[in-house]
This record gives structure tokens, sequence and C-alpha cells, in this order.
């Protein structure tokens, strides 16, 4: 498909830089709130082509990163029950609880399954008939039909062996909190693409509506994050906030309903603890009673002990962007990227993990 | 062979161990120093300096797309000894068999192993089976050890790279990686990539013959690129800026990495080879790769800087600049 | 968050499931909470073994078209058009 691999076609980022160096804005912030754009950002090595005004944060946007011990915990407990194979994406699986990433818990020869779908999450519970298959979900609203089906679908197949444990999140709740919590400046967001495909680019429109804030829906090619700057630039420029989707592509105004109405009628809204953020209320995703039977949590109840977050790790002001990694009296000594603490440095691209890399050698990044 | 499965008697030293050496070891890779049925294979002293290598090899699954268990333990020792600037003079093979595994597959494995060291020209002249009992290991288990022998006014090491040295890569990255992945349980997708394991020896002979002034090589197995480049950048106290447009991905990895979110320069080769040489021979060695098969794609993806010491950093398509820095942990699929 | 991939509809299966090609690698996918029906020989967004939704190749062509305007005209991209303005 011809037209989608133009949107890799780096000799089209020039004149949109061009564009960019030529705003005339002042110092500005631009907050992304998805781990897919952490990555993009970091790939392609974007933050190095802006110019000095322009700073880009990453928001709370990567599942792993939010995830807190409490529910990690849980994981690891689900993992440990008599007949129980835990099944869980391959990003969740070095992310350290209090005591132990299920890697650790793995290594001590309970069953944990890398699944790259809840589809194979299923098979799995197909396969082992004589075991309790409980998917470990974690994402956003993404991720969240996968899981959804999934419970659907297992409820369909009569499955007796599959059930899950949810700790999928809302971003919008999310992003307000941050906002409230008024510790970062921004002053313009890049908006989920793929969270917005289900959930619709309308639903962002709070931001400009009601902080004043504006937003610039984005694909996860180099040059898609271009132009979401540069129409974010723009607005600010104007001095009048609104909604751009870049992404029409893929994103709809009204998202996917299809999908979206099948999270909603499988999850209701509650409290999530987010790690760095505490108690959000209505950001979580829990299942509804008629699907009781598919709850993990309900059907083992596992017993965690409390859950503690490393003392000294300050992973949650590094994800509200307060304070910088060098910041923390862990960072680089006793957390590294071989064996982080908390979350930030778990993936290449965390902020604690990017920051230690680049440091090997360089100033300060950026 | 009378049975059809591996016994722990195969391994016991007696009449079956024999059974099995002859009746499948032998005919694979009859050679002169095996013949003579001794412990040890005797060389005469070549001329030159000795290069001596071990590699283990737990490969799971034994087959994927491309090669098996048994060519990539012939290879990857090739590889070792001559990415050091060797010619491999002959190979060891020690093999540890899981209880049960069934003859014929031990059998595929060792054709594998014979027709790999007949195209390499490089003989297994000397070796050891043991049998431990099912559950103690994972069907198959290969060592290979290699003696070579380097030509005279070579000095490749690792801590060799200098400012001003280009870096040069034999091809596409990422096939091997790709490949075995895909045959991993539980990931179900297929791929037409092929793992890449073949011997390196010549290929790294053909840009000697342009300069025995080589400073550095590598064949960048597990890790990949971007941790072997890391490793060098800090064994030489220099930095390394490759250039993200140049890198030679397949349209088949890049697929699957845009599904399974890996990235080709952590993913695991067999045959690609990196050679970090000074500028001026550049053009000669480029051309002496691109002169041979495993060598046919081969490009200059970087330099080597003296800013930024122990640092690879990569400019990327839209003209940034982005810190690759080494593997950690395993390669998994990513959601995020 | 969020890792989808653009993947070509080669084959409709039986339960809502389509194989799909990306670039030569192949997967089973499900089709269960795509809006609509897709055929083969379109294109679908893959995220964790669904297709979350169908790629609309003419806006991806139109957007292309705003990227390469951008050299040529002083006239920004993704400012919201009227009645899209909040």
């Amino acid at each position: 498909m011809s037209v989608l691999a133009a949107f890799r076609d780096s000799e089209r980022a020039a004149p949109i830089l061009e564009r960019i160096r030529a705003r005339n804005t002042g110092p500005v912030s631009l907050m992304e709130f998805c781990g897919g754009h952490t990555v993009a950002i970091f790939r392609s090595g974007i933050r190095s082509v802006m110019p000095e005004h322009v700073r880009m944060l990453s928001g709370p946007g990567c599942p792993v990163c939010v995830t807190s011990n409490a529910d990690l915990d849980r994981a690891a407990a689900l993992a440990k029950m008599p007949n129980v194979l835990l099944a869980t994406y391959g990003d969740m699986l070095k992310v350290p609880g209090s005591k132990e990433s299920l890697a650790e818990v793995k290594a001590q020869g309970y069953p944990v399954h890398i699944v790259y779908s809840t589809l194979d999450a299923l098979r799995l519970a197909h396969e082992h008939p004589d075991k309790q298959v409980v998917f470990f979900a974690i994402g956003f609203e993404t991720t969240a039909p996968a899981a959804a089906a999934a419970v659907f679908q297992a409820r369909a197949q009569g499955l007796s062996n599959f059930s899950i444990c949810s700790v999928m999140k809302l971003t919008i709740p999310g992003a307000r909190a941050l906002l409230d919590m008024g510790e970062v400046r921004v002053h313009g967001v890049i908006g989920p693409g793929h969270v917005s495909t289900i959930i619709g680019a309308d639903a962002w429109r709070f931001l400009p509506e009601q902080y004043g804030l504006p937003v610039a829906i984005s694909g996860f090619e180099p040059l898609d994050l271009l132009a979401a700057v540069d129409a974010l630039l723009e607005m600010i420029e104007r001095g009048a906030p609104g909604l751009s989707n870049g992404y029409t592509r893929i994103v709809k105004a009204e998202g996917n309903r299809m999908a979206w109405g099948l999270v909603n009628a499988v999850f209701e809204r509650g409290t999530a603890t987010w790690r760095g953020f505490g108690e959000i209320p209505e950001s979580g995703l829990l299942l509804r009673e008629e699907y009781a039977a598919f709850d993990a949590d309900r059907r083992f109840q596992p017993e965690v002990a409390a859950s503690s977050e490393h003392p000294a790790c300050r992973c949650g002001e590094v994800l509200r962007g307060v304070v910088e990694p060098p910041d923390c009296k862990v960072y680089g000594t006793v957390c590294t990227p071989d064996h982080p603490l908390g979350p930030c440095m778990v993936s290449s691209e965390g902020s604690c993990a990017a920051y230690y890399h680049f440091h090997q050698g360089a100033a300060r990044p950026h | 062979m009378k049975h059809s499965h591996i016994l722990l008697a195969h391994g016991s030293g007696g009449s079956m161990m024999h059974e099995l050496i002859r009746e499948v070891f032998l005919p694979a890779f009859d050679n002169p120093y095996l013949r003579r049925g001794n412990d040890q294979a005797v060389f005469d002293p070549p001329g030159g300096r000795i290069a001596f290598t071990t590699d283990s090899y737990v490969v799971q699954p034994l087959f994927f797309p491309g090669a098996c268990i048994g060519d990539l333990a012939v290879h990857g020792t090739i590889n070792d000894l001559a990415v050091g600037g060797a010619m491999p003079l002959g190979l060891s093979v020690g093999m540890i068999i899981e209880e049960g595994l069934e003859v014929d597959t031990l059998r595929r494995v060792v054709n594998a192993m014979r027709d790999a060291a007949a195209a390499a020209g490089v003989p297994l002249v000397t070796g050891d089976t043991k049998v431990v009992e099912r559950g103690s290991c994972d069907k198959l288990f290969i060592n290979t050890s290699g003696v070579g022998v380097i030509r005279d006014g070579v000095n490749i090491d690792g801590a060799s790279a200098r400012p001003g040295d280009v870096v040069l890569l034999s091809g596409a990255i990422g096939a091997h990686g790709v490949a075995v992945l895909s045959e991993r349980k539980g990931m179900h997708f297929a791929t037409p990539v092929r793992s890449d394991s073949r011997p390196l020896h010549r290929l790294v002979a053909a840009v000697l013959d342009v300069s025995t002034e080589v400073h550095v090589m590598r064949d960048p197995t597990r890790g990949g690129v971007g941790t072997t480049l890391n490793e060098i950048a800090a064994q030489s106290g220099v930095g390394i800026e490759i250039d993200e447009a140049a890198l030679p991905i397949s349209p088949e990895v890049q697929g699957a990495c845009d599904l399974l979110g890996f990235d080709p320069l952590f993913l695991a080769n067999e045959g690609a080879l990196l050679a970090i040489v000074p500028e001026q021979h550049a053009a000669a060695m480029l051309a002496a790769m691109r002169g041979r098969e495993e060598g046919r794609e081969a490009c200059l993806i970087g330099r080597v800087t003296d800013s930024y010491p122990g640092i690879v950093r990569m400019r990327t398509g839209i003209g940034g600049t982005r810190v690759i820095p080494m593997l950690t942990g395993e390669v998994l699929p990513r959601i995020c | 968050m969020c890792l989808a991939v653009p993947a070509r509809i080669i084959e409709l299966r039986p339960d809502s499931m389509a194989l799909v090609d990306i670039q030569g690698t192949q997967r089973e996918v499900s089709l269960l909470v795509l809006d609509g029906d897709a055929a083969v020989g379109e294109y679908v967004l893959i995220h964790v073994g669904y297709a979350i939704e169908k790629i609309d190749e003419e806006e991806a062509a139109r957007t292309l078209a705003l990227f390469d305007e951008l050299a040529l005209h002083d006239e920004s991209f993704g400012a919201p058009t009227p009645g899209e303005e909040a």
C-alpha cells in the first residue's frame, strides 16, 4: 500500500520541520499521553530536531508505567495459585512489583505465559482444560476491546477455565488528573491516535473547551508527529485552541462504536490506582456483575501481603514530569536498566532508561 | 539403529553408544581425523597464530525456517573464528541428548551439521556424546569448539576501533531472530523470513585480501547489531554513529517487527558481518564483500567518532539523533 | 501505549476471523470488534490480534497531500476546519 508507505518517506519531513522552526510561539511544552508516541518520538529522534523553545513531555500514557505495585503483586499472587496459568503481554514481564517481577515469578517455576493477543490466551485455555488460565489485562481504551471480546467469547463458548484480572485504565481521567494537579505547565496535547480510534477524536474536545488547550490527534509515523506538533504550534500562535485530527485515515470523530460498545457492555468504571497518581475515581475498567464468573479476583481471591513502593523510587514524580531522573537517589546506582526498581527504568523508552542510556557520556539530553 | 528413540544406554559408553556413533555420527562426519577413533584430533603445527573458540547451542525449537540447531552450531563457531581473522582448521562437537529424543530427529540434525561442514570446507574432527535423563535438558544441546589460523599482519580486536573508521555491514539484519521467534510456542504468526545462518570465513578472507588493516570484526548474533556496536564502542572507548537510512532491513523483517513491536537492531543474526575499517579501504572492501553471495547487500552504515565515547547514536530518517542502547532483557512481543 | 499496524486482509475465515498480511508476515486476527464488514483486499489496523478499524486510503492520500502542500503554501495543516472548531 504505497500511500501508507509514503508516511515513512522521511524526505517529506523537512518542509514540516521548517514550518515548526518558523512558528513564533515563545517557549512551549507539548505533552503526549501515549506510550506508542513516547516510543515513536524516542526512535525517530524528534526531540533532537525541535527548536529549543519547544519541549516535548511524556505524560502517563504507558499502561506498564502506571500499573501500581499492588496490582503487580496481585498478578504475581495469582500466578502462584495452584493450577493457575497466568498469561499476559510481554511488556509486563520485567516490571518490578513490591518484591518481584513476573519474570522472577516465572523463574521460580510458576507458569507465566507471554501472549501477543487475548486470542492466544483463549487458545491456552482450550489447550489446557485442566488448568485455570488467568489473563492479566493491562492497557487503555485501545487494548480494552480485545479483553472485552475475549470475555465475551469465553462466555459464548462456555469456557469455564478462563478469567481475567483487569487493571485496565482510561486515558481521559488520567489526563484530567494530571492537568488538575497543576504541577506541570502544558501548552498543547498530542492526542493518542489509537486510543482515539476507539473512543473517537471528539472525546478530546474537553481539552480546548475546559482547559483552553489545543489538542492534535496524531498517528505514529515521524511525519504524523511532526505534523501534530506543527498543528499545535499553529493553534498556540493564533491563540485559538481547538481540536485537530491529523490521523483521519484511522480516527473518526465518533470512534469505533462497536468496539467501545463491547467494552462498556463487559466492563464498568471504577476507581483505579495509578502509579504516581494514586487512586483516580472512574478511571479503571472492572468486570460488570454479569461477567463476575470471568473475574479472576472474584474467582480466586488472591491473598496479597501489603504492597509497598520502593521508598526511594521517584517514578511517580518522573511520570508526572515534576522531577528529572537524576533527581532520584537510586537512579543509576541501585536502579539500572538491568535491575529496574521502577517502571520508568524498565523499557528503553522509559524516561529513566532513556536518560540513563544517553548519559553514559553525554551532557543533558535535549 | 535398533531403537527409534535415544535411551540412556546410548550414552553409557558401552555397545549401544558404539552403535549410535557407528550408525549416526560416523557416516555423517567421516574424515581422516575421526576415522582414527582416538580421543583427540592431531594436527601438524600450522604457520601463523592460533585462534580458539567455543560456543553452546540451546536453541528452541530445534528446527526453524532456514536452518536448525545443527548447521547453526557449525556456522556459529566458524564465524567466531572468522571474525578474528582466522581460517578454521577444524571443529569439535559435543552433544548432550535428552533421553527419548527420536533418532530420526538426531539424524536430521547430524546431517545438517555434515552438510554445513562440507559446504564450509571445515571438518568436524572430534566429538563427544552424553545422554541425560528426560527433563534434564531440552531435547538436544550442542557445543562446538573450533581452532583456526590467523594470517600474518592481521590484528583484529574489539578495542581497535578508531575515530575516522567506517562501519561496514555485510547484509540485511534481523532475519534469524524473526525466523526463530516465528516458531516459538504461542507466537502464532507465519513469516517467509528464513534464518541467515551461514559461514562467514570466506567473506572475511575476501575482505582481508583487500587489506589486512581491519580494526574490528564481529558477527552480531544475540543482541543484534545494536548491542554489538555498543560492545565495540565500550571496548574501544569511541563513539559510533550509524545512519538509519543506510540500515539494510527487508520489508518482511520490518513487517514482523511492526506487528510484534521488535526493533530489528536488537534481533539476532547468524550470517551477518560487521567490520570497522579505515575509511581508505572502505570502497574496495565493500566491493570485495559484494562479490560474494553472503555479502551481496554489503553497505556502509556508519562512522566511528571521538565524540560521545562509549555511546552508539543513530541519525534517524528525519534527521534527528537517538541513542542506541544495549539490549536489556529478552526480546519479547509488546503491545505498546 | 498501543502498538498497532496496518495489515491487508487476505482471507476471511469462520467465527469473525481473518488472515492478514503485513509485508509478508501473516497472522490470524479477529474482526469481532470491527464496526461494519471488511472484505479481502481491504486494509485494517491490527492491535493485539484484533482489527480495530478500517484504514481509509482516501483520507491517507489527503493527509499526505497536506504534508506536501506545506512546502508550497503558507497554509497550516491541521487547523480546525469550520464546524470542527471547539
